[in-house]
């Protein structure tokens, strides 16, 4: 018999999560919940002593001086006996059997302590919570209220009571309130074999689409061309396999050939014709023709001053960062599963990005996030397709998931955005980088290098092995559907991965391993499989993996994304203190097998051969897809509107346009300034609320040497051209970070493409469109990047983010997140966007144009027009060369990037930043051909700053700035006010507490 | 020779501000500066007994999953050093004991009031009497506070400072105490060494955010009777150099973090009173 303890606040005592739970009821789902107050739940699946009871619930779970416990007594009846509390009803909300509870298992290791020994597997605690809720709500209503906000039906299990419900259940014979979310199922290991030799066309197609396999027609062909072949099976015999695949085989085939792993439409060959121009050229492979190929331009001209040191091959892009240390750095995205799960996807996402740098060369110490997050607009009101959640749910789940991921491991939240467009709906974008810091040296080789040799072992550290998280890697290769499995969700464990990162970064230090890399997308299927490229080839035990549970098949524990995990090679004579070390530092390591030089991907379940296949084919065998791809530049109706009577109106509207607003909610919400490196923290100015265009931090506390993080991400101009879209892109990343200090010699950038299906079919008619725009997207990308002379060192690209839902399809706009890292010789030098003093002199570097199409003015019209921003590169790099030497002068009193909103936005926000007022005079800034005043100020040409000088550093900025385009636009004031004139009138006169609360209002929750 | 000043700096299980805490402790002058992880005191490789200095610093112990550092204070008080029957909290009593200093910040700071170490009420330290709770506002907040210290009170480590700003980085900081008692005879023996105040009156408030959690009393830190042992919500290893202060940019500030004077006042102490 299972036993249960409860534990709440005592009643004096503000339940801030049930007071804030209730406020978002009647906030975001309108429903008349007067209070909450919530108890936690603690289901042990143990035979307990009444003491031992005692001892547990009073001691680790529940603190004497703000809360009370129960053992076996619905705490919630005694709120309603007693009316302390007089709710209405009671829901519970307890996990589903499998999914990753974190506090029932430090429940368990707080038990195993009191008992004074340790709880085998399959023993456990499971938590839930209980929301007593007041209010007016008839049973719908609370459904509704469970549904929408206190559970996600897909990882998550309700009961829905009220009090003579509740009365009944505990006084009844069978008291649901005691049921374990243990996972039972057959633990009958089977291995399936398939035989691809007979199937016809149709039926292959079928076998991928029903094993979730998601591999087409060609590439099913190609899997049964190889089967077949006789000196294949021959040595398939002698290993006791025959000329079937395994299922074991299939879905490690299926994994590695994988879009999310082989990018094959970024190496796809493509027939690009385009009707604008009149052209046809066929492009083998976008990556290598336009990222690898600029990457390889840029580092031959830097010759022997090369500071790219590992790049495209590994977990994260490495470039030097000083003479101890150089910088490991990379983004991903985890947009499927933070649609279906916010919390838990998005918490994994960023967990899971901090493997990639910790699984780079030797491994890194993670210094800094990042999170850059598209969502629907949180105020959307219309009906939303069956089965989607509505955004404000998947902001708020996106945002806890990253902020307890983030912050319980210590790692600082630089850098981010949020943005909203409503075709984020369907499929929210969550990307989620992390940046570390290696020794140049570890065990006298360089840092940045691995190498996993025939007979290391192979060992898995860290977390266990589940169901959870199988099919990631070719789940996230298809549109979300209906039937999407559960599976596909996980919930990341920022403590055990804490645990065993704070172990592996000793075991590195004391050279106990050879190579490492994180069990990511496709589990050990992928980790292994590529360690042993290195090797040469591998021999894995599947039955000497550890399990959550049993029941798992070889195939799923082979595939399995459970997280926490990383894979090790350990050379034979240090495994003993490998594994001693381990068990120290309470961490599981698992030796699973060895590295080889075979050649061979093989598996075996208890002695007996369940994989074997050629490294060769498994790498490198799958087909290179053929594409078609159109491009002719859509038209758009241009705006016609008078010239607005109140520009200050519009500013104000234009302040408070959710692209534009403050961010504070979120940021605060994130460390970001701990490891004690922050120099410049995302908010900043003289209230400390101002928006950072970069951040500047410290990672190696023994030098003043600084790592300066910006990115840029324009969506909306992908409306009108990729190509554009994609230039401004970069250009306000690389502007972001030289207002901040970086500078262009040495900046390095990440891409990560995030498009909906660009490949033509039935459902996707458009395809040889979305196509073009992404030949277009990378063309662009190599002609801005070897440009400015900033390679691109790591990337990904997440090629389906659609979404069909009860048969309406939606497309995300076609998005690129380009992320910079730069050096800073000295963060002392690093400049912040607020004004800093009366006085001051405002300068507008850069020239505006014509350049409304797209633009946050136009959205707020409803229009999208033609006239997108175009980088006029070549102008823009002498400006940016000129600004950071006049910034590494110390010449600079501030210094903020324009971008979207235009100047009038740039403006508002150097000014209430700084608290301090300005007097402009727009007449004087450089602009061609605009005749409107609403054109001059919310125009968002690219490569554009607004600066603020001290007078005495006047003439010296000017010669520095030379002839770059420029203008002294007016002066900074003590009169907190934002004056603006244009055509020799007062075109703008505005307090600035009153434009900054303006921008402040739509976010502040 | 002069007497080397030793400090241990623990790590493990979800702390996270080992690395800076270390880093304030030797610009403090601290002569040897150790980051220990638990295991290694659990194991027995290091003693508490070698040190001078103890510094809990912040993080997530257990994700502060069952409240925050819950269940690092139950791992405190009843795990035991291998191969005796010592519990690893019997060596911090002794540690305390034999005049050591400890210092626990935001999640120490927890752990240091879940353990019972604070307040220290008659050199009872393993009696819990005050807790840290969610914040009112529901939320982790990360801002900079401005806090005054109690020029009466005994804390060692809050001598000489008047006003000080320093980052908070929380979601369960409001100070709360048993009973009215307990706020009382913290206020009587002056415990209270550190309190949120406002910038612009420089007295103590309950108004957010210059009071970040709703703490009574405005409590960001308190001390043991001793002055010896403190906890505080905020963080003092993050204010290491001028330019951690968010208006660095803005201000003249001394090229020295205001937040040192913490780790400087227990070095200068160690200094002054090793035999």
């Amino acid at each position: 018999m299972p036993h249960r303890i409860e534990v709440a606040l005592k009643p004096h005592i503000p339940d801030s999560h049930g007071i804030k739970t209730a406020r978002r009821s009647r906030e975001d789902l309108g429903l008349d919940v007067s209070a909450i107050r919530t108890i936690h739940g603690y289901l042990i699946d143990l035979e307990l002593s009444d003491t031992q009871l005692k001892a547990f619930a009073e001691g680790p779970l529940s603190d004497p001086v703000t809360q009370t416990a129960s053992v076996n007594e619905p705490m919630a009846l005694n709120l309603l006996r007693d009316s302390v509390f007089p709710w209405d009803w009671l829901v519970e909300v307890g996990f589903r059997p499998g999914v990753t509870d974190n506090e029932g298992r430090i429940a368990k290791e707080a038990l195993e302590l009191v008992l004074g020994c340790r709880l085998e597997t399959g023993a456990g605690v499971y938590t839930s919570t209980l929301y007593c809720i007041m209010g007016d709500l008839n049973r719908d209503q609370i459904e509704a209220l469970a549904g929408r906000l206190l559970a996600n039906d897909l990882i998550q299990r309700t009961s829905i009571v009220t009090g003579n419900e509740l009365e009944g259940i505990w006084s009844g014979d069978s008291n649901t309130f005691y049921s374990v979310p243990r996972v039972e199922g057959d633990a009958a290991v089977r291995i399936q074999e398939i035989d691809l030799a007979p199937l016809k066309d149709e039926e292959l197609q079928a076998l991928s689409r029903e094993r979730v396999l998601v591999l087409n027609l060609n590439e099913m062909n190609v899997l049964r061309r190889h089967i077949s072949r006789p000196d294949i099976i021959a040595e398939r015999k002698k290993v006791g396999l025959s000329g079937r695949y395994t299922d074991v085989e299939l879905e490690a085939l299926a994994q590695t050939w994988s879009e999310h792993c082989k990018h094959k439409i970024f190496n796809a060959v493509i027939h690009y014709r385009n009707d604008e121009t009149g052209t046809e050229e066929t492009i083998e492979s976008l990556f290598d023709t336009y990222i690898r190929r600029g990457t390889a331009e840029i580092r031959s001209r830097l010759g022997d001053d090369d500071w790219c040191l590992s790049v495209f091959k590994d977990n994260a892009g490495v470039i030097r960062f000083n003479r101890r240390y150089d910088v490991a750095f990379k983004v991903e995205t985890h947009n499927s599963p933070s649609a279906l799960d916010p919390y838990g996807g998005a918490l994994t996402g960023i967990v899971g990005v901090n493997r990639d740098p910790f699984g780079t060369g030797m491994g890194a110490r993670l210094a800094f996030n990042t999170n850059v997050f598209c969502f629907g607009p949180p105020d959307y009101n219309k009906p939303l397709p069956e089965g989607l959640m509505h955004p404000k749910r998947i902001f708020e789940g996106v945002r806890e998931g990253v902020e307890h991921g983030g912050n319980q491991s210590g790692i600082p939240t630089v850098n981010g955005s949020l943005l909203f467009d409503t075709r984020y709906l369907g499929k929210p974008l969550v990307f989620c980088g992390t940046g570390g810091i290696m020794p140049r040296e570890i065990c006298r080789r360089p840092g940045y290098t691995k190498q996993a040799r025939p007979g290391d072992a192979i060992v898995m550290c860290g977390g266990r092995i589940g169901k959870d998280g199988i099919h990631g890697a070719t789940f996230s290769s298809e549109e979300l559907h209906e039937g999407s499995p559960a599976t596909a969700v996980q919930i990341g464990d920022p403590i055990t991965q804490k645990k065993m990162t704070d172990f592996l970064l000793r075991a590195r230090d004391l050279c106990l391993y050879n190579s490492i890399t994180d069990n990511g997308a496709g589990g050990l299927s992928s980790s292994v499989g590529e360690m042993a490229e290195e090797s040469g080839g591998f021999e894995l035990h599947l039955d000497r993996a550890p399990l959550k549970y049993a029941g798992l098949q070889p195939w799923e524990i082979l595939v399995s994304e459970a997280q926490e995990r990383m894979t090790v090679a350990v050379p034979p004579e240090k495994l003993e203190q490998f594994l001693n070390l381990a068990e120290k530092m309470d961490v599981e390591a698992s030796v699973l097998g060895n590295f080889t030089n075979s050649g061979k991907f093989h598996c075996m379940y208890n002695g007996k051969t369940v994989a074997y296949l050629d490294m060769d084919f498994v790498h490198n065998g799958v087909p290179t897809l053929e594409l078609h791809a159109r491009w002719s530049p859509p038209r758009f109706e241009e705006l016609v509107i008078p010239e607005p009577e109140d520009p200050g109106d519009l500013l104000k509207k234009m302040l408070s346009r959710y692209n534009i607003c403050s961010k504070e909610y979120i940021v605060r919400q994130y460390d970001h300034e701990v490891q004690g490196g922050s120099v410049v923290k995302p908010l900043t100015g003289a209230r400390d609320d101002g928006p950072s265009d970069a951040a500047v931090l410290r990672p190696d506390l023994e030098s003043f040497e600084g790592l300066v993080v910006a990115h840029g991400i324009c969506p909306r101009y992908s409306d009108i051209d990729t190509y554009h879209m994609v230039c401004c892109a970069v250009d306000e990343a690389v502007r972001n970070a030289i207002a901040s200090g970086g500078s262009l010699d040495r900046m390095a950038g990440l891409d990560n493409f995030c498009w909906c299906d660009p490949v033509e079919s039935e459902k996707t008619p458009d395809g040889q469109y979305k196509l073009a725009q992404l030949v277009r997207a990378n063309q662009a990308l190599y002609e801005i990047c070897t440009t400015y002379s900033v390679p691109c060192i790591s990337g990904k690209d997440s090629m389906k983010n659609d979404a069909t839902i009860g048969g309406v399809k939606i497309s995300i706009p076609p998005t690129l997140l380009f992320s910079v890292i730069s050096w800073i010789p000295d963060v002392r030098l690093a400049v912040t966007m607020d004004a800093k003093s009366k006085g001051d002199l405002v300068y507008v570097l850069g020239t505006t144009y014509p350049e409304l199409g797209a633009s946050e003015y136009y959205a707020l019209h409803g229009f999208t027009g033609n006239s997108v921003p175009r980088v006029r590169i070549d102008q823009a790099l002498s400006r940016y060369r000129c600004l950071a030497r006049a910034i590494r002068q110390g010449l600079l009193a501030s210094c903020h990037d324009c971008s979207d909103g235009g100047l009038g936005v740039a403006l508002a926000e150097t000014a209430f930043s700084g608290g301090l007022g300005m007097d402009i005079d727009l007449d004087a800034v450089p602009a061609e051909g605009i005749e409107r005043f609403d054109t001059l100020l919310f125009s968002e040409s690219q490569s554009r700053f607004v600066v603020t000088v001290r007078k005495e550093n006047r003439k010296s900025f000017e010669e520095i700035m030379g002839g770059t385009g420029w203008a002294l636009a007016g002066k900074v004031t003590d009169r907190t006010e934002l004056v603006v004139r244009h055509g020799g009138r007062t075109a703008i006169k505005e307090d600035i507490y009153d434009l900054k609360d303006w921008w402040k209002r739509p976010l502040a929750w | 020779m002069t007497p080397q000043v030793r400090v241990i700096v623990t790590t493990g299980y979800g702390t996270n501000c080992e690395i800076e805490t270390a880093h304030a402790c030797r610009l403090a002058g601290a002569d040897h500066v150790d980051i220990v992880h638990l295991s290694d005191l659990l194991d027995g490789t290091v003693r508490l007994g070698d040190y001078h200095f103890l510094n809990l610093p912040g993080g997530f112990l257990d994700g502060d999953n069952l409240g925050a550092a819950q269940a690092g204070a139950h791992r405190l008080r009843n795990a035991r050093i291998a191969d005796s029957k010592e519990r690893l909290m019997d060596q911090l009593l002794g540690f305390v004991e034999n005049g050591g200093l400890v210092l626990g910040v935001c999640n120490g700071f927890q752990l240091m009031v879940k353990t019972g170490l604070l307040p220290g009420f008659g050199g009872n330290y393993e009696n819990r009497m005050v807790s840290l709770t969610y914040n009112d506002s529901g939320k982790f907040e990360d801002r900079w506070v401005t806090c005054t210290a109690s020029p009466d009170s005994p804390c060692i480590f809050t001598r000489g400072i008047g006003k000080i700003e320093l980052p908070v980085r929380h979601g369960e900081g409001k100070f709360v105490t048993l009973d009215s008692s307990v706020l009382d005879r913290l206020t009587d023996e002056k415990l209270i060494a550190l309190q949120y105040v406002s910038p612009e009156t420089v007295s103590p408030t309950q108004d957010y955010p210059y009071n970040p959690n709703g703490s009574d009393l405005a409590v960001a830190g308190i001390c043991d009777p001793s002055g010896r042992l403190m906890g505080l919500m905020p963080h003092p290893e993050a204010f290491h150099h001028r330019t951690n202060h968010p208006q660095w940019t803005r201000r003249k500030l001394p090229e020295e973090g205001a937040g040192l004077v913490f780790f400087r006042n227990a070095v200068d102490y160690i200094r002054q009173n090793l035999s």
